[in-house]
């Protein structure tokens, strides 16, 4: 218990110093500056980290799936650009570094409000609620040019010259550090949450809600609180997102927002704690490495979700603690052949899917576009039948072959845990 | 204050034209081990829950303490005072058996929707889950995930909880059932030691949990009370004979 | 005078084809407790799939063949997907036809390009019907009209003749007592799941010209479906015709009222002047208001009366 607790301290700690010291490494001697790209993407992923755990707050940890997350997200992002507008002016003299908290405060004050309604439901009433509130903020954030300037959204100037360390914010790396703290607060604190009594009932009323009732709370003010909680951290992303940008445009507060919140959490892994700043980590890497070279990378991140539903629903990091007891065993070596067994059918598979997808896409869009598909400096003919029929091969026998390996893995996994269970009870 | 604890009122409870209860009237003296028995589809569950709240009552009166608690909300009955458990295992399955009984004391020691306690911190409440964990022989499954106890642990856990916010009238429904003869003897022997004090109510199909454990036995019949007293009255009653005893002897 | 008439039968034309795509939801939803979000997206399909079909083999024949396409995909994804998640919770099965949207959206684009489709109505149906008040009534309107009342008659035959019809009847309003019959329940599943996505399928035929075949014609139309769904109520699919042709009017109908709050005031005595968030509310025109009126209304009957209209059962 103990050897795990350090463990999991260092791991977190390693994390933060990796995160810290990122920029860092893709410091540019000929202009002396960090890369503009590393850091914009760092500082998404900060973001990000702190609005998939707000959604964990619902979804991993008190079991509400919520479609309107973003909108809190987006409410702290509008708030922010009009508070430093203010800050601006003159007429809010607070520092920068306290203005995401205002951002919290917005996030909050619309959950409590919104919450007060979605919350008298759960499960798929909940969602359906959430769906319409979602949508709803949307179209308003269209019709009302005031505080969300329609299409083209609202901007702001983020340099308001007033800050507790002298910082101006005129560098990407500046506000990367403000958004790291405040990502670390952030997630110090809802981890905090989990550790007190509605943290603890949430997890209660998420296992099963009536019982809750019985052991005297009333669910619907778990959900309420842990619901409002949550839009008060969203916020905060939000206000970050507006710092960083210094535009916030009515995608801040959209559905596919609110998914990709779900996608990162989900993925990541929703019953763990760190799982969805994972997750947030991963889908920001594909976001912004593999939208580059692929037009059809939500294609990915989608059959990746679903399969992860269907074969790995504690996601990436249920995945790697479900080898705890396996490595404390001492006994990770012998998984080693069984991974590359898979491996090798499993990376053909992929391989032959990517191929078909991509075939398909530059038939299309890549078309569309003037783009041609090039693989290893050789161009490829996408109307051609050979390009098409290695990629299905690929697909189809990887399928097959990983099947057959999948099942002796699963032998030898239940074998190795078999193994280990008498040794677990003794713990 | 009258001296029952808990006192039903002609309480009836149909659902669309079907009447599941009809007319119940019931006083469970404070400390007194009361059990309901009757055949299967009498309504003995649908009675437990109406008093706990959980349906609302067609009909009637039902008081605690001397309190309407007709209409009121689940949570709100059960902090007066009034705590039940279920026929089939109500747990938090994926939290540890020391959290869920952790979720169980909460409420009753004041700690509400609080999230800005640190229950790490909490002494008295990790001493008195402890406690609670030691009493109902748990300690060795302390930090397993409920989920994956044993069935009689589980139901162990069920009763623990329910008894844990210090509720003064306990309504324990078939706390044995499916449970081997020796698990029973450790549940039955479990529950005389935390209903110490306490106003039970329970349903059971086990006549010797029944006879062994109730001072007062109340026989249910087509959502009717039938017979209610002592053990050896009720046993003597012809009417619970033909309806229910005599049915069980000729099996 | 003209405009009611014409918003009237555009509201109707638009109801019956929303109910076609919600009586398939209703039923997946009412039976199985999957809030199937990928519905709307099988209806994306259907017209990608009728525009394509038709290219080869005419209209007609694509109003048979999308449709049973539509039938078969929704059947795979029945038994290789929803079926296997179905142990994990409902919650897991709303995540999977989430899932699902994402992969559906990004797959049309990719296959049929980011741009609408010259998806055209037959020249065979491509004339005026009749003339009102000078306002021209289109003939595949009443084509569309033709086919949803068809479906409608179809489906209700088919709910109360057969003997499948009499089982998934009595599991709409009662899921459990279903399996206790002895039936076949993950079949009746499979049937039920793919007749949905078949209905989906045809409103998609019909649809994709009505309105535009293009890849954001289901996520415009995911949301509506589901609040007809929702406010008709679980088990209902009288609730979830009222509902439709309710919604079909109220959208066309918003669309061209064009008074705004402010309006509705001014005979009071009461003007607003200046610039600010308040007046703005009060000024939107109702055509505005119109595309938030079916969520709000959701919303409302969510938190106020989860069965819905003429629902039989929670939400």
């Amino acid at each position: 218990m103990t050897a795990s607790r350090f463990w999991q301290i260092s791991i977190w700690i390693l994390v933060l110093a990796l995160a810290i010291a990122a920029p860092w490494a893709f410091y540019n001697y000929h202009t002396g500056r960090q890369s503009g790209f590393v850091i914009s993407m760092l500082s998404q992923m900060g973001m990000m980290s702190i609005l998939a755990l707000s959604y964990n707050m619902l979804l991993g940890q008190a079991g509400l799936f919520s479609l309107c997350h973003a909108t809190f997200f987006g409410i702290g992002g509008y708030a922010t650009i009009h508070f430093l507008n203010m800050a601006s002016a003159g007429s809010l003299p607070l520092p920068m570094e306290l203005i995401p908290l205002l951002s919290g405060l917005s996030g909050l004050g619309l959950a409590i409000v919104l919450g007060y309604i979605a919350t008298k439901q759960r499960a798929t009433a909940f969602a359906m609620i959430t769906l319409g509130i979602g949508e709803l903020m949307v179209t308003s954030a269209l019709m009302f040019q005031h505080f969300f300037g329609g299409e083209g959204g609202v901007n702001t100037n983020r340099m308001i010259g007033r800050s507790l360390f002298g910082l101006t914010y005129a560098q990407g790396i500046q506000v990367y550090y403000l958004i790291l703290a405040w990502t670390l607060l952030s997630a110090l604190a809802m981890f905090f949450l989990t550790m007190t009594p509605l943290g603890r009932m949430a997890n209660a009323s998420r296992d099963n809600f009536e019982r809750v009732q019985f052991v005297g709370y009333d669910p619907r003010m778990v959900r309420f609180f842990q619901f409002a909680l949550s839009g008060l951290f969203a916020g905060i992303g939000g206000g970050l997102y507006a710092i960083t940008y210094e535009i916030v445009t009515f995608d801040a507060l959209a559905a596919p927002l609110s998914a990709n919140a779900l996608l990162m959490a989900y993925i990541g892994g929703s019953a763990s704690f760190g799982g969805p700043i994972l997750g947030a980590v991963l889908i920001t890497l594909l976001q912004s490495g593999v939208s580059l070279m692929s037009n059809s990378w939500l294609v990915y991140v989608g059959v990746l979700f679903i399969s992860m539903v269907i074969f790995a629903p504690s996601g990436i990091m249920g995945l790697v603690t479900a080898h705890g007891p396996i490595v404390r065993g001492g006994q990770l070596g012998r998984l080693a052949v069984p991974y590359i067994r898979v491996l090798v059918p499993g990376i053909l598979m992929v391989a032959g899917f990517v191929g078909l997808v991509e075939l398909t896409s530059f038939l299309t869009i890549g078309a569309a576009q003037g783009k041609s598909l090039v693989l290893f400096g050789n161009k490829i003919d996408v109307h051609a039948t050979l390009p098409w029929l290695s990629a299905a091969v690929c697909l189809l026998g990887g399928g097959f072959w990983l099947r057959l390996e999948a099942r002796s893995f699963r032998r030898v996994w239940e074998g190795l845990m078999q193994g280990l269970k008498p040794q677990r009870s003794v713990a | 204050m009258s001296d029952a604890a808990l006192a039903l009122k002609n309480v009836g409870k149909a659902f669309g034209n079907l009447e599941i209860i009809r007319g119940v009237s019931l006083d469970i003296a404070r400390g007194e081990r009361h059990a309901i028995i009757g055949p299967n589809g009498a309504g003995k569950t649908t009675l437990f829950n109406l008093i706990s709240g959980r349906f609302r009552i067609s009909s009637g009166e039902i008081l605690l303490n001397d309190v309407r608690i007709d209409g009121l909300p689940p949570h709100k009955i059960n902090r007066m005072g009034l705590s039940r458990s279920f026929q089939i295992t109500s747990i938090f399955h994926r939290l540890s058996v020391f959290e869920n009984l952790r979720c169980a004391l909460l409420w009753s020691m004041g700690y509400r929707y609080s999230f800005w306690t640190p229950l790490w911190l909490q002494r008295e409440l990790t001493a008195r889950t402890d406690a609670m964990l030691e009493d109902l022989n748990l300690t060795p499954r302390r930090d397993t995930a409920a989920g994956l106890l044993s069935y009689a642990d589980q139901r162990a856990l069920e009763i623990g909880m329910t008894i844990a916010g210090g509720a003064s009238v306990i309504l324990l429904d078939e706390p044995t059932a499916g449970m081997s003869n020796s698990e029973t003897d450790n549940a039955v022997a479990l529950i005389r030691r935390v209903s110490k004090g306490k106003t039970l109510l329970m349903v059971e199909h086990d006549m010797k949990v029944v006879f062994d454990l109730a001072d007062v036995i109340t026989v249910l019949v087509y959502g009717q009370v039938i017979a209610s007293g002592p053990p050896h009255i009720v046993r003597a009653n012809p009417a619970v004979q033909e309806a229910y005893l005599g049915a069980l002897d000729a099996a | 005078m003209e405009i009611v008439l014409v918003s009237l039968f555009n509201g109707l034309v638009y109801g019956m084809l929303l109910f076609m795509l919600a009586s398939g939801l209703t039923l997946i939803f009412s039976m199985m407790g999957v809030l199937n979000f990928a519905h709307a997206s099988i209806y994306m399909i259907g017209a990608y799939l009728a525009f394509t079909v038709s290219r080869f083999v005419g209209f007609f024949p694509a109003l048979i063949i999308a449709p049973l396409l539509c039938a078969l995909i929704g059947a795979a994804i029945e038994v290789w997907g929803l079926r296997r998640v179905h142990h994990n919770g409902h919650i897991a099965e709303l995540l999977f036809t989430f899932g699902l949207v994402f992969i559906v959206q990004r797959s049309v684009q990719m296959i049929w390009g980011m741009l609408p489709m010259a998806y055209r109505v037959p020249p065979s149906l491509d004339f005026s019907l009749f003339t009102i008040y000078g306002a021209n009534f289109p003939a595949y309107r009443g084509f569309m009209l033709l086919v949803s009342v068809g479906m409608l008659v179809a489906t209700w035959l088919l709910l109360k003749k057969t003997r499948i019809g009499l089982v998934i009847q009595a599991a709409l309003t009662h899921p459990q007592m279903a399996s206790a019959l002895g039936h076949n329940v993950p079949r009746v599943f499979t049937i039920v799941f793919a007749g949905g996505c078949l209905l989906a399928g045809l409103a998609g035929v019909i649809g994709g010209n009505y309105q535009t075949t293009e890849p954001g014609m289901a996520e415009s139309m995911g949301p509506i479906v589901f609040v007809v769904v929702v406010f008709g109520g679980l088990g209902s699919l009288a609730g979830c015709f009222v509902a439709s042709i309710l919604m079909g009017l109220i959208m066309t109908f918003a669309v061209v009222i064009n008074t705004s709050m402010l309006d509705l005031l001014r005979p009071l005595g009461i003007t607003v002047t200046g610039d600010n968030l308040f007046t703005e509310i009060l000024t939107v025109p109702v055509a505005r208001i119109g595309a938030l009126l079916p969520f709000a209304m959701m919303i409302i009957i969510l938190s106020f009366r989860p069965r819905g209209l003429m629902g039989t059962r929670d939400t």
